[in-house]
């Protein structure tokens, strides 16, 4: 990749991470660590990838994303916001009453969300469903779902995953964001999801890899998803939970719980300090 | 009513999406390995290239009508109503109900009539799920010529819409010059003593019944109500007012269906008695699905009983 745009990125990436850590310390709840892991490939997407206008959110021929991880919405939100589909003012309502911001996403009220989500399993479906519109009407969008590696213990993951490759569906593109923890702990503890490649394989995907928080790596993995073979992809990406806070960072505990006055300014410090060191 | 036609509203079902299907190129059709059952078969005959058999896997088929959906699809989703409405209930309500997504779910089987499958397959509480939900139309038609209506009607509505269609082939009720319209009950028979307010397959019964009573000279008004949700609040306040009292028939549990949703406005609206005929809170089992109805008091002769029962306290009183 382009050293000058992969900066760019990363610029935009740092920003992104301190909307998610503003909006969540300002909902007094909500789900960073899940939010600031997958923060890198929603900004590669939708500053980089997609085809998306945010003065025209329901183009029909546009790129689809479905945050099948719903939880996350904060990164989402803050991407969304940055891209310019709403005012960056609404981070600070997240979760408040009578706010457009809703807890987990709402395709009906959030210009640029293109499916509700937050019930774990649900949102592949819903992305194989789009895939599956875009090819029986012949249309060249491509489909891109982002699910968490705790959400692919949901039996529906499995359903919808055996259906993409059954109806051919090479326009659309997964992300398993592989950050390894889970509410109740870390995910092969909890519940084993591995080996994850080894699975999507077996149901008939073309499986990729890539580092998350390397957009070199990011590209690249996205890149080779270009390549149509009548399969799905899939890019399992290695994350950190929490990325860029060091306290958050690798921790469970930060899946869904809001930083203090005093967490929050240490976040935005470390933030700031990541953003300097990026020539911001 | 010895030689009434009788057609399943499955059938009936099957027919109309494949009439539908050449007027309206959006529509799209998914089934869950019971095409031949849920007859969305006639439709995958006629159009192989809008039909998707998502195999034994409804919960998805309900994401994947409801992302079909967002790119300007019509999606029916087809299965038996304890798997459309039961295993499915929560893809339905966050993946369709919540994002007011316009996908129709013709869930066929549904209730006792069911049969010889028994009660893992009988599903009586569908209405309840459906109706529970924000938004959800819910459609019961109660014989072939108002099923088909309501598939065209469905359609053009945009939204959620549950239709509820049943195995056992049942009387046509309705004539050709019949016009379904979205929310609206119908008056079948005018009377002034008391209501039955039915739905479904105990339409028909229900007519049975008001027969029988005019024979006894019992004069009963007989209304159909295929939309539950909306359902006609005026049509029940009236006969709230104008009747002594309602009985309800319906081929569902007594909890969360026509009787909940009748008493839900006469409660409110206008405080009268209504009785119900229904599943009383049991499960089914095995039988022949004719047989079964009278085993579970579904039929005309239980209408005329409540009517008469009532009938005779109000007169002691």
């Amino acid at each position: 990749m382009d050293s000058k745009i992969k900066l760019e990125l990363e610029k935009q990436a740092n920003e992104i991470r301190k909307d998610i850590v503003t909006a969540v310390h300002s909902a007094k709840s909500g789900h960073p660590g899940g939010s600031l892991s997958l923060a890198d490939t929603l900004t590669y997407l939708y500053f980089y990838k997609m085809k998306v206008d945010p003065k025209n959110p329901k183009d029909p021929d546009r790129d689809r994303f479905v945050l099948s991880k719903g939880h996350t919405a904060p990164a989402y939100y803050s991407v969304l916001a940055e891209k310019g589909f709403f005012p960056k003012e609404e981070l600070l309502k997240l979760r408040k009453v009578g706010a457009m911001l809703q807890g987990h996403p709402d395709m009906k009220h959030i210009p640029g969300v293109d499916m509700t989500t937050g019930s774990l399993g649900q949102g592949i479906s819903a992305a194989v469903g789009m895939a599956l519109g875009g090819k029986i009407q012949n249309k060249d969008f491509t489909v891109y779902v982002a699910l968490g590696d705790g959400e692919i213990q949901e039996g529906q993951v499995w359903e919808a995953s055996m259906a993409a490759a059954h109806y051919k569906l090479d326009n659309l593109v997964a992300v398993v964001d592989n950050n390894g923890l889970q509410i109740d702990g870390n995910i092969a503890d909890v519940m084993s999801p591995y080996p994850i490649t080894d699975k999507f394989a077996a149901f008939g995907w073309n499986v990729t890899t890539c580092d998350a928080h390397d957009f070199d790596s990011i590209d690249a993995a996205f890149e080779k998803t270009k390549e149509k073979n009548g399969k799905p992809w899939v890019i399992v990406q290695k994350s950190i939970k929490g990325k860029g806070v060091s306290f958050m960072e690798n921790q469970a505990s930060w899946h869904g719980t809001a930083p203090n006055d005093e967490q929050y300014a240490q976040a935005m410090a470390e933030l700031e300090k990541i953003g300097e060191g990026l020539g911001v | 009513m010895a030689d009434v036609k009788k057609i399943a509203t499955r059938e009936s079902y099957g027919n109309a999406l494949a009439e539908l299907g050449k007027v309206n190129p959006d529509v799209v059709v998914f089934d869950a390995d019971l095409a031949g059952a849920t007859k969305t078969g006639v439709f995958k005959k006629a159009f192989p290239d809008r039909f998707f058999d998502c195999g034994i896997a409804e919960s998805n088929m309900v994401g994947l009508a409801a992302g079909i959906s967002t790119t300007g699809k019509i999606p029916f989703v087809s299965s038996f109503a304890m798997f459309a409405a039961g295993r499915a209930f929560e893809q339905i309500r966050n993946s369709v109900g919540y994002p007011h997504l316009n996908v129709k779910i013709g869930a066929t089987h549904a209730g006792i009539s069911v049969g010889e499958d028994g009660a893992t397959h009988q599903c009586n509480e569908d209405i309840a799920l459906m109706r529970s939900i924000p938004g959800m139309v819910v459609i019961n038609p109660c014989d072939d010529i108002e099923a088909k209506q309501a598939v065209f009607a469905a359609a053009e509505y945009v939204g959620p819409v549950y239709l509820r269609f049943g195995r056992l082939a049942v009387p046509v009720v309705n004539d050709e010059n019949y016009k379904f319209e979205l929310g609206k009950g119908v008056t079948l028979k005018e009377g002034n003593r008391a209501t039955i307010i039915a739905t479904g397959l105990m339409v028909a019964r229900a007519l049975d019944a008001a027969k029988i009573l005019e024979e006894k000279g019992i004069d009963v008004r007989v209304i159909n109500i295929h939309t539950i949700k909306p359902i006609d609040k005026d049509i029940i306040i009236k006969a709230a007012k104008e009747t002594d009292f309602i009985v309800t028939a319906e081929e569902h549990s007594v909890i969360g269906g026509l009787h909940s949703a009748v008493t839900e406005v006469t409660s409110r609206y206008a405080p009268c008695k209504v009785v119900p005929v229904a599943v009383m809170d049991v499960f089914g089992q095995s039988g022949p699905a004719a047989q079964l109805l009278d085993v579970y008091n579904l039929n005309a002769d239980t209408i005329v009983e409540k009517v008469m029962a009532n009938i005779k306290i109000e007169s002691e009183e």
